[in-house]
């Protein structure tokens, strides 16, 4: 199956009944799918007139009760921007697929790239807490996007899928499981749904048509939701709570996969499409007796941030290969002191094995 | 006779709440009959309070009600 | 307000944010009464609104389920809430600019869609909340305050767009003249399909003050006597409408 499919496998999976969409180059695919298989599961599906659009009516019709999702590349997200920031602020879980293409702006449509990582969370004005994934296999565009819906339900955040062109329209086999593992938002009809006093500061999420009344707004609001645009007391109170929702409890959503990595003096860290790379790059140096190992970033934001300063405690440098001008290497910085080499590829083209390993064998200056 | 029949009531009522209200003096201008007035004291909100003058003369036609901007009027027709 | 009113809000949010005189009040009395007169459950209602000051009029003041969005995008979030949830009764309230000129592409295509939902233009031909900037909606030669010599651009007619569009619903009342603006509210709510009503509502404080109204009350007045019924409007000339505010039901298609 390829890998845009499977994020629709993933989707419906995980119990998603609403899919809003644009057509965008590489990520056009996943609307398609999603217009065959909400027809079967009694699900709702719009193409709607721009990204704005689609990002705007998922929001809607998560607080009509479903569980949404848009999909779209590097383009779409600069448009969907604003409304990310809306869900962030209004807490509406949504999930929102990036197939990360060739920029800046239009770029090249059909290459990929990993450029949009710090977007999606520093896009929108403000502080933003998100959720994001990178998936490096057609399986793991199913599993994260699972993991994605149950993110997003569980912190009542937007999350995102970090795919690229590559991993989109690879091929590979998909192994579906006969159950999944679903998480539902928190449901609690006479509680404010827009503050809390909780440990975990999640709010219960009523839907339109209960009898709620909701005041949903994307203005400063206190717990009923009530506009506060004057009140600094609450406005401390909401930004404080909504970016330690999830920082508090990180820990539940950082995944990492570590190769090689109990007697390594050297790091490469990677994700997405380029780790296939990475690890391929790290087994072949290892065949040479170099110690060297590999992390896998799996989830992108909440960062790993202990894995790295753990791993520069470990190891003497730490290379990061990447499709972009180093936005992660650059994350890695505020974390050790360890030396970080970026290795960037911005031509459209994957990065190749031999290429990490040139990368790591080139004298340092 | 005819005067009998223009003095029957046709309000029993004619409320301006006055926490609501902001002093645009639509009520008063639109108003057929001349019912409002400004009264002479400045309120704490600092604008003239409009107040209802000539209850008697109101012919319950609503219009102070609906073209108040702040849901500030009540007027209960009798029966 | 009456008694079946005061069950309709949230008495917490009054005294209202508006200006004295805000046309904007007028209509949100207009909406209450038009869903009171047709005993309508708030309940079953869904009150989608954008940015700026007609925005305010659902948010927070009704006491029903409200979506108080992003500038320009309230019909695409209601459009999401009303395809996934077609049990709810979905009015749009907002200004002029913010459905017709940032918001110009979700009006076009829900229109084009016919999706089942009400939206009310509260239309003051200004950005109001922002210290009174041109419009798309603003008169030629009006006074804003980035046309402080006089507006060079043409307004749209909101009514033509709204049918050009394909809306099965189209109609303009004032809030000068309630009793017609509540009726025609009625109709569009029970309307199936895409209803649109271009609600003429004076801005006393940006408009009304540039343009040499001196009381909310002599733009009303104004406003009403611009007023010509479409019937009449049909047998005369441009020129003999230049400064007339044509009223009436344009588009009315049953299912």
């Amino acid at each position: 199956m390829q890998g845009d499919e499977a994020c629709a496998e993933g989707a419906v999976a995980a119990g998603c009944r609403f899919f809003a969409g644009y057509p965008i180059t590489p990520a056009s695919e996943i609307m398609i799918r999603m217009v065959h298989r909400l027809a079967q599961v009694g699900g709702v599906f719009i193409q709607m007139e721009d990204e704005i659009g689609s990002i705007s009516s998922v929001i809607g019709a998560s607080w009509a009760g479903a569980k949404a999702m848009t999909a779209t590349s590097g383009p779409g997200i600069s448009l969907m921007t604003e409304g990310i920031g809306y869900a962030v602020i209004t807490e509406t879980p949504c999930v929102i697929v990036d197939v990360q293409r060739a920029g800046p702006s239009t770029g090249q449509a059909t290459r990929p790239a990993q450029g949009d990582l710090m977007q999606v969370k520093w896009g929108p004005h403000g502080d933003n807490e998100i959720v994001a994934f990178a998936p490096w296999s057609v399986q793991e565009m199913y599993d994260l996007t699972i993991k994605a819906f149950n993110f997003a339900e569980r912190y009542r955040v937007p999350a995102f899928l970090l795919a690229d062109e590559a991993v989109g329209h690879l091929r590979e086999t998909l192994v579906v499981k006969e159950e999944v593992e679903v998480f539902d938002r928190f449901k609690a009809p006479n509680l404010p749904p827009f503050g809390t006093e909780a440990p975990n500061g999640v709010p219960p999420m009523p839907a339109f048509g209960e009898g709620a009344n909701l005041l949903v707004t994307g203005s400063t609001h206190d717990p009923w939701g009530f506009r506060k645009t004057a009140d600094s007391a609450v406005q401390a109170r909401l930004t404080e709570r909504l970016v330690r929702k999830v920082q508090d409890f990180k820990s539940e959503v950082i995944e990492t996969e570590s190769y090689l990595l109990e007697d390594a003096e050297i790091a490469v860290v990677s994700y997405g499409f380029t780790a296939r790379a990475a690890l391929q790059a790290v087994k072949s140096l290892r065949k040479e007796g170099v110690k060297v190992g590999l992390l896998r970033l799996v989830s992108i934001w909440p960062f790993a941030d202990e894995a790295i300063v753990d791993l520069g405690r470990r190891c003497r440098v730490i290379f990061v290969p990447e499709m972009n001008r180093g936005q992660i290497a650059g994350e890695l910085k505020k974390y050790t002191t360890t030396p970080i080499i970026s290795l960037p590829k911005t031509n459209g083209e994957v990065i190749e094995p031999v290429e990490i390993v040139e990368g790591i064998r080139r004298p340092k200056t | 006779m005819k005067d009998d029949k223009k003095k029957k009531k046709k309000v029993s009522s004619i409320h301006i709440n006055q926490k609501w209200c902001k002093g645009c003096y639509i009520c008063l201008e639109v108003c057929p009959k001349k019912v409002f007035e400004k009264s002479k004291e400045v309120s704490e909100k600092g604008f003239n309070p409009v107040f209802v003058a000539h209850p008697e003369q109101c012919p319950a036609c609503q219009q102070c009600e609906m073209l108040c901007p702040d849901l500030a009027i009540t007027v209960k027709k009798e029966n | 307000m009456n008694e079946r009113i005061s069950q309709m809000i949230n008495p917490q949010a009054f005294p209202t944010p508006f200006c004295p005189g805000c046309g904007h009040g007028i209509l949100m009395g207009a909406v209450l009464r038009a869903i009171a007169e047709l005993e309508y459950d708030m309940k079953k209602m869904l009150f989608a609104s954008g940015i700026g000051c007609a925005a305010w009029i659902p948010s927070p003041h009704f006491k029903a389920d409200t979506l108080h969005t992003l500038h320009g995008r309230a019909i695409a979030y209601a459009t999401g809430a009303k395809l996934f949830n077609p049990n709810l009764k979905v009015m749009v309230i907002s200004g002029d600019g913010d459905l017709s000129s940032i918001g110009g592409n979700h009006l076009i295509h829900a229109a084009r869609r016919n999706i089942d939902m009400t939206v009310v233009c509260a239309n003051n031909a200004i950005y109001g909340m922002t210290g009174g900037q041109v419009a798309s909606t603003t008169p030629l030669g009006s006074r804003t305050s980035t046309t402080p010599e006089g507006n060079l651009e043409r307004p749209f007619d909101l009514c033509k767009l709204a049918e050009a569009c394909g809306a099965t619903y189209v109609a303009r009342q004032p809030v000068a003249t309630p009793i017609p603006l509540t009726r025609t509210l009625k109709k569009a709510i029970v309307h199936r399909g895409f209803s649109f009503v271009d609600v003429p509502s004076p801005c006393p404080t940006q408009f009304g003050r540039r343009n040499a109204f001196r009381s909310a009350y002599e733009m009303l007045k104004t406003l009403k006597d611009s007023c010509i019924p479409l019937e009449k409007a049909k047998g005369l000339d441009p020129a003999e409408l230049e400064g007339k505010v044509i009223v009436g039901e344009f588009v009315n298609l049953t299912a």
